[in-house]
């Protein structure tokens, strides 16, 4: 497939089946393979979306400074397409998260600025929100509550899960900002009303949840429930048992938040199976593992992978 | 019907530091009522007069509540009921 720039070529990702971890062949589970990204991750999607839905709003110029809370593959796809576009990037990462990925954002030109790890990605927006009232010259596109994250995955990903299989029955991605969910998810609804819409989010340890009070919490400006048709917490133990289980029966290397991901997505299937309904599972493979290596997540046992993630932002 | 319910780190200061705490009920609603009665004000945190609080998660078995059947949700004896406050994620 050709593409007259590497930025032509977000999207378009593969669907593949997973004869091996379907359970018949009138359950299916269908892969969107997301890795297949030019930063390898879904957020490239996002980041395309929302940098040139900013430049047509005329908020960005040569030279122009962006500023992003992120946990890591949403700075890593802005700073491939602000180092495209001549811009520079300044990521609020919490301190929580691999050195790969701050490996990358710094290959690709971004500066960091490390947020404290209780609180997770929650400290994260707190803190680039503060800086942002600091430096009013700076662009924050804010990935929580951008329109334009939500509509690449209502304009992109969606028609192409329906395109590639036109009896999907079920959606699953993870829950971040929500715009995945949210985009294809709507997509999905409006051409077939009664596909479930499903939301695995990741369950870290307790230090990500190290909130002062309650009222700390947080909700993506970019969520309405209403799209949605189930929720699931996922733990580190059943994420990475998934993750190694899709590396070992279908040979896809898949990051953590993709094995939490695909065990709603087995849930899903096997209750289908149980009840007799023929169903198209189609998920999110979000990035490849490569970012997670240096987690432990890949070697020794389900115990010590589980050891090793406490207290990290594995997805 | 006993339960077992996680709580999370800000909610232990009335739980005396305890994780995971027992609790019984049919519903989700008994299982809040029930354990309010041995920890007194934990229920004002979890919920207002609309229902759960927005910043406030609970998981039966790892499926949020919401997309059961919120605080009437039947649960079973051994079922696990996890507390979470919301946090972002991406």
């Amino acid at each position: 497939m050709r593409f007259d720039s590497l930025l032509d070529s977000v999207g378009h990702t593969p669907l593949v089946g997973l004869p091996a971890l379907s359970p018949s062949p009138d359950v299916r589970l269908w892969a969107k393979l997301e890795d297949r990204n030019p930063t390898g991750s879904v957020k490239d999607r996002a980041a395309l979306a929302m940098i040139t839905k900013a430049e047509k709003d005329g908020l960005l110029h040569p030279g122009s400074t962006l500023l992003e809370p992120t946990s890591g593959n949403t700075g890593i796809a802005l700073a491939m397409v602000a180092k495209q576009r001549g811009y520079k990037l300044v990521c609020v990462m919490p301190e929580n998260t691999s050195p790969e990925r701050a490996q990358l954002l710094r290959m690709w030109g971004a500066e960091i600025i490390y947020s404290p790890a209780a609180g997770g990605s929650n400290e994260a927006v707190r803190v680039a929100k503060e800086i942002s009232r600091q430096h009013p010259e700076w662009v924050m596109l804010y990935q929580y509550g951008n329109e334009a994250n939500a509509l690449a995955h209502y304009e992109t990903t969606g028609p192409e899960l329906l395109a590639d299989l036109p009896t999907i029955t079920h959606f699953v991605a993870g829950l971040g900002t929500t715009g995945t969910l949210m985009g294809a998810g709507r997509y999905l609804r409006e051409a077939k009303p009664d596909v479930q819409i499903v939301a695995a989010e990741p369950r870290y340890g307790e230090l990500v949840y190290g909130l002062r009070n309650l009222d700390e919490g947080f909700v993506p400006e970019l969520y309405d429930e209403s799209v949605l048709t189930g929720r699931y917490s996922v733990g580190p133990r059943d994420a990475v048992r998934r993750t190694r289980e899709l590396l070992d029966k279908e040979g896809i290397f898949a990051g953590i938040s993709t094995g939490a991901i695909l065990h709603a997505a087995i849930s899903i299937a096997a209750k289908a199976e149980k009840e007799g309904q023929a169903a198209d599972i189609a998920f999110i493979v979000c990035d490849g593992g490569w970012k997670y290596l240096s987690t432990g997540a890949y070697e020794g046992t389900l115990e010590e992978a589980e050891a090793a993630l406490e207290g990290q932002l594995w997805a | 019907m006993a339960v077992e319910v996680r709580i999370p780190t800000i909610l232990r200061t009335y739980t005396g530091g305890e994780k995971v705490v027992s609790a019984q009920g049919s519903s989700l609603q008994e299982v809040v009522s029930d354990l309010d009665a041995s920890y007194p004000g934990i229920a004002e945190r979890l919920m207002d007069e609309s229902g759960l609080r927005r910043f406030v998660n609970v998981y039966l078995n790892d499926e949020d509540v919401r997309f059961l059947d919120g605080l009437s949700t039947a649960v079973a004896d051994g079922d696990s009921v996890t507390i979470l406050p919301a946090v972002a994620g991406g």
